[in-house]
């Protein structure tokens, strides 16, 4: 399936493409398009202003992902605590680590093409993924 | 006053309605802006200098403007003169250096705190400097009163105390 984000991608985005492609759509084909009106009929729009797959009612674009596709993984869901405090920074969760986060995906997106980003975060969250996973059985940070 | 003053630059600019009622969209709207540091600038009409990322956070507040079954719309624009635009920039500096004065005021008052005490204060002042900071696009100069008084009193305070190393939260084992 092909897949529509505004260009620029930052934390949600980054992370949105990450879930899409592990989760839900491994074939997934990324296009980063400037205005809404550049989605194609047979591309899915996500994170962009007044389509489905974004933010709503509080939650940044990797809830609703999560919660459109059911995916109840607590896992998951930590790391939608971390994509949520980057992006929106409301304080809803406790996620000290999404400050490094959000630098980091600012900073890479002002040196790299977005398929670039896409493929440079893939093992970042990989391995966030893995962090929370042992946390999470271990009931304390991993070492 | 204003550190920096931008010839005129592009602003990004949020016209909304938004119903009275039910008062919490309305409420999280305007918790949303103040977050963000938009000026207002009349009734249903604020703004941010333009940025991919002002206009971006702007374009999210506007939709969930339109989920709360209000109007909003986008514009990007440029202050007609010089002076409008240092007089927005003077507000916005203003705003900020009242928040940075409250933070140096509770660094300095906090000196008398015990070792302990003061370290929890050094942890909020530095987290809500650094809120602060985020929204801060014409930094007033009581912005490094506001790092230098928080920073005498991390100086103050031993971190690399054993005691204190072993707080919960402090470190993991």
């Amino acid at each position: 399936m092909r897949w529509a984000t505004r260009r620029g991608v930052h934390i949600d985005r980054a992370a949105c493409a990450w879930l899409l492609r592990r989760f839900i759509d491994p074939d997934a084909e990324f296009v980063f398009v400037s205005d809404a009106s550049e989605v194609a009929d047979d591309m899915t729009p996500f994170d962009m202003p007044g389509v489905d797959l974004s933010h709503h009612g509080g939650d940044c674009t990797f809830e609703t992902l999560l919660r459109r596709h059911d995916l109840t993984d607590p896992v998951l869901w930590r790391l939608g605590a971390l994509v949520h405090e980057a992006d929106i920074d409301d304080g809803r969760y406790d996620a000290p680590e999404a400050t490094g986060f959000d630098l980091a995906l600012r900073g890479l997106s002002m040196v790299e093409s977005d398929p670039r980003v896409l493929e440079l975060t893939g093992p970042l969250f990989d391995g966030a993924y893995e962090f929370f996973r042992r946390e999470l059985m271990l009931g304390r940070e991993p070492a | 006053m204003v550190a920096q003053v931008l010839g005129t630059g592009e602003w990004v600019l949020l016209n909304y309605r938004l119903p009275r009622e039910p008062s919490t969209p309305r409420s999280a709207v305007w918790r949303k802006l103040r977050q963000l540091g938009a000026a207002q600038l009349s009734d249903g009409l604020v703004g941010l200098p333009a940025d991919a990322r002002t206009r971006e956070q702007l374009e999210w507040v506007a939709e969930q403007i339109r989920e709360a079954h209000g109007t909003a719309a986008l514009w990007v624009a440029h202050p007609a003169s010089f002076g409008q635009e240092r007089e927005l920039a003077k507000t916005m500096a203003m705003a900020r250096a009242t928040e940075y004065r409250a933070l140096s005021a509770e660094a300095v008052s906090a000196a008398g705190l015990s070792a302990t005490e003061r370290l929890r204060v050094v942890r909020r002042l530095r987290n809500d400097l650094h809120r602060v900071r985020r929204r801060d696009f014409f930094p007033p100069p009581e912005r490094d009163e506001a790092i230098t008084a928080i920073e005498a009193l991390a100086d103050d305070t031993d971190i690399g105390d054993p005691l204190l190393a072993h707080e919960p939260g402090a470190a993991h084992w």
